[in-house]
């Protein structure tokens, strides 16, 4: 058992148990806290992969913008509660059959990912390093993807403006 | 010791858990909280992915997943405020005017 | 040339179609005679040509009709001794009945008046071109165009529900014969590969006669089923009596001188091939004596002046196809050519006592018109001498000829009943002048409603008060009632006309034209027993044989006769004085049997009219019966129109249309509405479920996938 592999079921039990937290969770703020927890571990699991970079966007966006904007929505709305305001379509039966066909779903994907083989990773340093440079990502981000990095920014800024737009209050 | 299969496995199952949270909840945000962690699970593919076949790409392709990720969810957000305005309500059920 | 003869009446008939309810009645009216007059010097032309030829005949195809392979049907019209007496019946006797018909129709409107003169013209046309046509399809657009005038001039009043349905039934039993018509030509393509007249006489002359139920048997009666329908024999002649609707001068030129002969034209035409099937040729002549001796008792009866006559022209065709059963195809022809002229002046002169009665058509109504019509009397008188047999008049020689050729050739059964027959024509057609122009006026027939345009006859005729003749219970012929509305209002009750005037100088024209032709018409056909020549059947003759090679275009036509089945049919009059003596006996008893039914409707009905009315009350079924006309209508409205309709109605009406097809559609919209009742579910606007349903999608295909 090398650092490796603990590390990484650590990291893989917590982001696990905490993304069941969001899901099972009453409260949505304690839902949004568990899903920080959750996107922590997961950074922890692109650093043993090599990805460092990964990492530390994961935290500065996810981690740190996204989650706060959900944040301030839920105090906004103030909805701490979950209010059955409306008779829920599925009862009771309809909860039994998504938690069975969720169950399904992960069976599936496990047992068609397993099919794979077991593949493990290479250990070149001179791979790694390539991997690991920032410089390599910037490279390609600007180069090679230079058209989709510059449709993202556009994407940004209608998501920017829609958002404005959608949740203005008054006509 | 860990191989990628590990990794897949894991991300299949975090994939599985955010569609079981979109399904089951019934607070719009969680809803849209548990597609976030849908497309984490992928995130974490890709990367693992991309280290196995030592390319770079796995990575770059995360990044605009999550910028992808914060336009949608910048959005859905907007949205949801907009909806709780005019039904002073979160659940996804209280918005059936589309049925038969 | 010979195209003319057809064309020129068309064109009457198209100019008077298209512009002529704008013309004045005189234009319209004489152009359709002149049309017809033209015609007929046309046809003298052709006549005289044709006779000139070696072949007697003149052939002229005008264009290239049907070119289809094996079919080859050229429109081809001949010329020969046959067509030539046809074309001048046709188209001289049609002119008279033109000529009569300016005047007879004058009452109706512009419009009506030139519509009346276009069909007439059109009729003429499509007569023409059936006797002048020299193969089968072309005879038949002519056989069908008659029909199709018939119905259009019999439901002339068409606003008169009894006029249109009398227009359809005509129509309608035409049709049936039509089919076998039909069929009998395919037969005769099949048989013969060919379906020209010569061709056909010359290949079945190359045949064996039949003696069993061959091709040949079988498309002669299928053709003779044609005939029963166009010339009104048993079984389907009920359209005749009833055809009566239509005005005087059409059942005169179409149901009494041209178009029910049609029947009787085409067996002469197609002589060679009918005499290779004796059993068809029993058939017909079984037919015509049954037929004649039906309508004769039928006739005798009737109350309406023109179901009388109608009668009796379905009586004198029954005469004509006994003549052609009997192999006396000439015989046939001849009575054809008298019963012409002497029934289209009866029907005429019976119109000029319906005009100058203003409408009245039923005999119990008349009487004493012998003063007042003297023009129409004296006329009618001569046609009924010659209706009845009576020498030197023109049916006498034709009747005389038929009989006298049924007892040669051994059918004396059939001989008989045509002795028999010819009685009951002499009784009934003097029963009928002895009403109407003797004795003082009657008004005995039952009341008539006020206003005969909108009647309803049977109903409220039948029962009102009591008929003189006693008529038990059953309802009298349907027109007892006085039913043309002639336009001119009618007074048919109580006090008696002002002034009766006899017929208009038109209508008196053309009847004293055709009373003279009654008179001196037969004369072509003198039989050599009294010194005569038998000019006609010998004029005849070339057109019953057949000729063994092709025919030229409009020119003489070629020639060598390979078999005359006239010839044995001329039965061997004067030849030897035994023949002769059974010769003049066998005259003997025709006039004998006339002259008695001539006394006999002198007692009963001049005499001694009760005694009329005592014998009918006495044999009531029986006279019930006649009455009715053996319920034959009746007969026929049970087992096959009624099943019919109601089979329609119910069966193809209601169950394949309404329940099968309206059913199929109706149920492709229900289905979709059902289906799309059941989908819309699906709708719940949940997104939820939506979410649900899309993960459920997923999960099936991911697992179809894996298990692959």
């Amino acid at each position: 058992m090398d650092l490796n592999a603990i590390g990484f079921f650590v990291f893989a039990a917590i982001a696990v148990l905490a993304s069941l937290g969001v899901v099972a969770q009453r409260n949505p703020m304690h839902s949004v806290m568990l899903l920080i927890v959750s996107f922590g571990a997961l950074a922890g699991l692109y650093v043993l992969l090599d990805a460092p970079f990964s990492a530390v966007t994961q935290i500065i966006i996810y981690a740190g913008a996204i989650m706060v904007l959900f944040l301030f929505v839920v105090m906004l709305l103030n909805a701490h509660t979950e209010a059955d305001a409306a008779p829920p379509v599925l009862g009771p039966r309809g909860m039994q059959i998504g938690a069975l066909l969720s169950m399904l779903l992960a069976v599936e994907l496990v047992w068609g990912l397993s099919r794979l083989g077991l593949t493990w990773f290479g250990n070149d340093p001179a791979t790694i390093a390539n991997i690991s440079s920032v410089s390599r990502i910037g490279l390609a981000i600007f180069t090679t993807h230079a058209f989709a990095f510059e449709v993202t920014s556009i994407l940004i800024l209608v998501s920017m403006v829609g958002a404005v737009v959608i949740a203005r209050r008054g006509q | 010791m860990i191989s990628l299969n590990h990794y897949l496995v894991l991300s299949g199952i975090l994939f599985a858990i955010g569609t079981a949270g979109v399904f089951l909840r019934r607070n719009l945000i969680t809803i849209l909280l548990s597609i976030e962690i849908m497309l984490n699970a992928v995130n974490v593919t890709f990367v693992a992915v991309g280290r196995y076949l030592g390319t770079v790409d796995g990575q770059i392709i995360t990044f605009f997943v999550m910028t992808v990720a914060a336009a949608e969810a910048a959005v859905g957000l907007a949205l949801v405020i907009a909806l709780f305005r005019h039904r002073e309500t979160l659940s996804p059920d209280a918005f059936t005017l589309l049925k038969w | 040339m010979l195209l003319l003869i057809p064309l020129l009446p068309f064109a009457g008939f198209l100019i008077n179609t298209s512009i002529g309810r704008r013309l004045p009645k005189a234009v319209t009216g004489g152009l359709a005679c002149l049309a017809m007059l033209a015609a007929f010097a046309v046809a003298v032309m052709a006549s005289l040509t044709a006779n000139a030829a070696a072949t007697h005949a003149v052939q002229q195809t005008v264009f290239r009709w049907i070119p289809s392979g094996d079919f080859q049907i050229p429109f081809a019209l001949r010329v020969d001794p046959l067509a030539t007496v046809m074309i001048l019946v046709i188209t001289g006797i049609g002119s008279l009945i033109h000529i009569y018909s300016t005047a007879y129709m004058h009452d109706e409107t512009d419009s009506e008046y030139a519509r009346y003169f276009s069909y007439l013209n059109l009729f003429a046309a499509f007569m023409l071109v059936l006797v002048l046509g020299a193969n089968f399809p072309v005879m038949f657009v002519g056989w069908e165009g008659v029909g199709l005038c018939s119905y259009l001039l019999i439901g002339y009043w068409f606003k008169k529900k009894t006029a249109a349905d009398a227009g359809k039934k005509a129509f309608i039993v035409n049709r049936v014969g039509d089919f076998g018509f039909i069929l009998g030509m395919l037969l005769l393509f099949v048989t013969f590969g060919s379906l020209d007249f010569q061709e056909v006489a010359s290949r079945a002359a190359g045949m064996p006669v039949e003696h069993v139920m061959g091709a040949m048997t079988i498309a002669t009666l299928l053709l003779f089923l044609g005939a029963t329908g166009k010339s009104a024999q048993i079984p389907l002649y009920v359209w005749l009596p009833d055809a009566m609707e239509g005005p005087t001068p059409v059942s005169a030129l179409i149901h009494a001188a041209t178009m029910v002969t049609a029947g009787v034209y085409m067996i002469g035409r197609n002589a060679v091939l009918f005499q290779h099937a004796p059993i068809t040729l029993g058939i017909v002549a079984g037919i015509g004596t049954a037929t004649a001796l039906m309508a004769g008792t039928i006739g005798l009866v009737q109350n309406d002046i023109k179901r009388v006559l109608a009668y009796s022209t379905v009586s004198q065709l029954g005469y004509m196809f006994l003549a052609m059963g009997v192999g006396a195809y000439a015989a046939g022809v001849f009575h054809l050519y008298t019963h012409a002229f002497f029934k289209a002046l009866l029907f005429l002169g019976s119109g000029a006592v319906i005009h100058a009665l203003a409408g009245e058509q039923d005999m119990r109504n008349m009487g004493g018109l012998r003063k007042a019509l003297p023009i129409t009397f004296w006329t009618f008188l001569i046609a009924t001498i010659a209706i009845s047999g009576i020498p030197p008049l023109a049916g006498f020689f034709s009747k005389d000829e038929i009989l006298f050729n049924a007892y040669s050739k051994g059918f004396h059964i059939l001989w008989a009943i045509g002795v028999l027959t010819a009685l009951l024509t002499a009784t009934y057609m003097f029963r009928l002048v002895f009403l109407t122009f003797f004795g003082e006026r009657r008004h005995d027939a039952p009341a008539a409603p006020a206003h005969p345009e909108e009647e309803e006859p049977t109903a409220q005729a039948a029962g009102h008060g009591a008929s003189a003749i006693g008529a038990g219970g059953a309802p009298s012929t349907p027109h007892g009632a006085p039913s043309t509305p002639h336009g001119a209002p009618s007074a048919k009750h109580g006090a008696p006309h002002g002034a009766l005037h006899d017929a208009p100088p038109a209508m008196a024209f053309a009847l004293i034209v055709l009373a003279i032709g009654s008179i001196f018409a037969g004369f072509v056909g003198v039989p050599q027993a009294l010194g005569g020549s038998n000019r006609l059947e010998r004029f005849l003759e070339p057109s019953f044989e057949a000729h063994a090679t092709a025919i030229g275009e409009f020119g003489p036509a070629g020639t060598t006769p390979a078999t005359a089945p006239n010839e044995g049919a001329a039965a061997t009059h004067g030849e030897g004085t035994e023949a002769q003596g059974v010769e003049y006996t066998l005259m003997g008893v025709s006039v004998g049997a006339a002259a008695a039914g001539i006394l006999i409707a002198f007692y009963f009905w001049y005499r001694n009219r009760a005694a009329a009315a005592r014998m009918a009350r006495s044999l009531s079924p029986v006279y019930t019966l006649l009455l009715n006309k053996y319920y034959v209508d009746e007969l026929y409205d049970a087992a096959i129109v009624h099943p019919i309709e109601n089979g329609s109605r119910v069966g193809l009406w209601r169950g394949i249309d309404v329940g099968v097809i309206d059913g199929a559609v109706n149920g492709v919209g229900a289905l979709v509405r059902a289906t799309s009742s059941g989908l819309r579910r699906a709708q719940t606007g949940s997104i939820r479920t939506y979410a649900a349903s899309l993960f459920a999608g997923v999960v099936l295909i991911l697992g179809w996938y894996l298990w692959r």
